[in-house]
């Protein structure tokens, strides 16, 4: 064996017991701390815990103008659960007229969905019923305190600050109200999604745009409110067609059992590969270690999400990754049957396997990239790890697998018929 | 094993596979497919109730929501129970649900384990949408292995994939499986897996043939079976190995995931060698 290929092989070893250590337990290396896989990996939300909500639009409007509101929608949405402070919602439209909403590891997933859904249409209504202005003329909302003049103990109020057509509606109306004779009703019904929040009375004239809302709020519900009022309406009325709402223990539960089945099952193939082709088993072992490494950070790198298809996925790709190796030695095999010397045999095995790899590969790649572009949710997901798990193991088979297997057969020992107990 | 001769006993494995398919499509036409929550509508929701407590006592609760809701204990103590009802209850109605269950019986748990609602128009495009999935991505494979082999090959290949899929069916028919989403998942795992294994035959037919010294069709099938035997069989096993250690030792989710996968890889396994490579063989032979 050349010294510069002993170089690299010792250099390949080094770095997947390096990279495999550091997956496991986490690396600090002074510069820089590369975090345990476990910690990269985002969850999805059927292992996680959380919701997923796919709301539909009432409307029969279409095409630009559809369009126009959904993603007007969506952006409201996006405000209104950034107000819970989660990480990393992932609202997304599908199709013409849906909204996927994900939040993963939400802690009240009641006030979440209560959240998504509300039209939140606010109203100010005169003692008539006619409505004065609405949530559309208001420019700024917060919360507040207000000394209760009976207990003399402050409690959290709404303010809000209309724009200009707001403030000159609400000063016409206030002042129409105020000079209404002593015994009528002069309430002016504040109404959101058409539940009653408050009536004030009306006193005098308000002139300067602004006013409050009194409730018997706490400081959560009045942020609530707050922040609603601020987001806005949503532009079109929204019905839930699906939602799951998965509670953080199951998910832990699964992932754990998952990673339990998956560790065995990784052990038994090792052993089964050792078993089977000896040193070139072991060659298979160190690219399957390379293989798995390479595919998690990948998808960690990339965002995606793991969830149970996608392991399946994974459970499929790792499947293809020990094949291909399979197919090149079962080849090598074969040709050192028929006679030929290890070396050439290595030679002449993987130009003609390499065919069999591609084509299989490539195949079941087409499904993938067709999940991918074709299906929703957790389908999508499956796609996309299926396909970066078949590159990754076409990879690791044809260029890493190749460039050992050749180091290898250059020494004495790779030489040798016995590795492959070819009998004849 | 240089002795197989699948092509000479063709008519067999043709013959079981059919039965089967029958047998599959008698009962649904008898019984109906177990189509779950994805596909019809409705709403699951799962609780601890943290101890056992009889499903009339439940019924106080859930007949509130639906009158018709299904009540199915769970688990080893059957501490925890499924609430299923056809009707779709929106999530808010869920949490109330699980709120009353709470104050009642004092849980600890602040949320129920899931619930899962899905209106019946998205449960039909679910199903809409995973088969046309499954027939672009059929088609796609079939102009690819065109291409890259020879026509008779894709269609036999797409043949052995359909037959593929109809045997899972027929199996979730008979055994009344629950038909839902990780069904599709499998469906789809299985639409590569099946793909897959019938390539390297396909492969390894292709390359004896262009070989010249063809004795006959059915010697060169069998050959090319014989040569690949042990890569089908090492293959299975090791995809195999992990899918029944997560059936064994997974939760309820993953085990319904796990069931249907483990079903399909041995099907498609046997299919390309049984099924798949005697098509090719039918196919070439009616031709020459």
């Amino acid at each position: 064996m050349k010294t510069s290929k002993k170089i690299v092989l010792a250099l390949i070893i080094i770095l997947t017991i390096v990279f495999s250590f550091s997956a496991i337990k986490g690396l600090d290396l002074g510069f820089t701390k590369l975090k345990p896989i476990s910690e990269k990996m985002d969850l999805g939300l059927d292992l996680a815990g959380g919701v997923d909500v796919v709301l539909e639009a009432q409307t029969k409007e279409k095409d630009e103008s559809l369009r126009k509101k959904m993603e007007q929608a969506k952006t409201i949405i996006r405000e209104r659960i950034d107000s819970l402070g989660v990480s990393e919602p992932n609202i997304a439209l599908e199709g013409n007229k849906r909204i996927r909403v994900e939040i993963a590891g939400v802690e009240d997933t009641q006030q979440a969905i209560e959240l998504i859904g509300k039209t939140a249409l606010l109203e100010f209504k005169n003692p008539e019923g006619e409505v004065v202005v609405t949530g559309k003329n208001i420019k700024e909302s917060a919360v507040s305190y207000h000394k209760d003049p009976t207990t003399n103990i402050d409690t959290p109020v709404v303010t809000l600050e209309f724009d200009k057509e707001g403030a000159q509606k609400f000063k016409e109306e206030t002042a129409r109200l105020a000079n209404l004779p002593e015994g009528q009703d002069r309430t002016i019904a504040i109404i959101l999604d058409g539940a009653l929040i408050s009536k004030p009375s009306v006193n005098t004239e308000i002139s300067d745009g602004k006013a409050i809302i009194e409730g018997n709020f706490t400081v959560e519900s009045a942020t609530e409110l707050s922040n609603l009022i601020s987001g806005g309406a949503l532009p079109v009325e929204l019905k839930e067609v699906q939602s799951s709402v998965i509670g953080p223990t199951l998910g832990l539960e699964a992932l754990d059992k998952s990673i339990l089945a998956g560790a065995i099952g990784l052990i038994i193939i090792v052993i089964l590969l050792l078993v089977l082709y000896r040193l070139f088993g072991l060659v298979a072992d160190l690219c399957l270690v390379i293989y798995i490494l390479l595919t998690f950070n990948i998808l960690a790198a990339i965002g995606v999400k793991l969830t149970l298809p996608g392991i399946a996925a994974l459970i499929l790709s790792i499947g293809m990754a020990v094949d291909a190796n399979i197919i090149i030695f079962e080849r090598i095999r074969e040709e050192v049957s028929n006679g030929r010397t290890v070396r050439t045999a290595v030679e002449s095995g993987f130009k003609r396997a390499i065919t069999a790899v591609i084509d299989s590969n490539i195949t079941t790649f087409i499904a993938g990239a067709v999940l991918y572009f074709f299906g929703t949710g957790s389908i999508k997901g499956f796609g996309v790890t299926l396909m970066i798990g078949i590159l990754v193991s076409m990879f690791t088979a044809v260029v890493i697998s190749k460039f050992i297997i050749k180091a290898v057969v250059e020494t004495k020992m790779g030489t040798s018929k016995k590795i492959f107990k070819a009998e004849r | 094993m240089k002795n197989i001769n699948i092509i000479k006993h063709r008519k067999i494995y043709f013959a079981i596979s059919i039965i089967f398919i029958i047998a599959g499509i008698i009962s649904i036409f008898a019984r109906g497919l177990n189509y779950g929550l994805d596909f019809t509508g409705g709403t699951s929701i799962g609780i601890n109730l943290e101890k056992e407590i009889d499903a009339d006592e439940i019924r106080e609760i859930t007949d509130k929501y639906d009158k018709k809701a299904m009540i199915v204990h769970v688990g080893d103590d059957k501490k925890e129970i499924m609430i299923k009802s056809s009707k779709n209850i929106s999530s808010q109605d869920s949490m109330t649900l699980f709120k009353d269950f709470k104050d009642k019986y004092n849980l600890k748990s602040k949320e129920p384990l899931y619930v899962e609602s899905i209106g019946a128009t998205i449960g039909k495009e679910i199903q809409k949408n995973a088969l046309t999935s499954i027939l672009i991505a059929a088609l796609f494979m079939l102009v690819y292995i065109s291409i890259r082999f020879e026509f008779k090959f894709g269609i036999a290949a797409v043949l052995g994939l359909i037959h593929d899929l109809l045997i899972m069916v027929s199996v979730y028919a008979i055994f009344r499986f629950t038909i839902d989403s990780s069904f599709i998942a499998a469906i789809l795992t299985i639409t590569g897996y099946s793909i897959n294994d019938t390539i390297i035959i396909f492969d390894r037919i292709r390359e004896n043939s262009s070989k010249g010294r063809i004795k006959s069709y059915d010697d060169l099938v069998n050959k090319s079976i014989v040569q690949t035997i042990r890569r089908t069989l090492f293959t299975s096993i090791t995809t195999l190995v992990t899918l029944v250690l997560i059936y064994i030792l997974g939760v309820e989710s993953i085990k319904t995931f796990a069931l249907p996968l483990l079903i399909g890889i041995v099907v498609g396994t046997l299919s390309s060698v049984l099924i798949a490579s005697p098509i090719w063989y039918l196919l070439t032979i009616r031709d020459k």
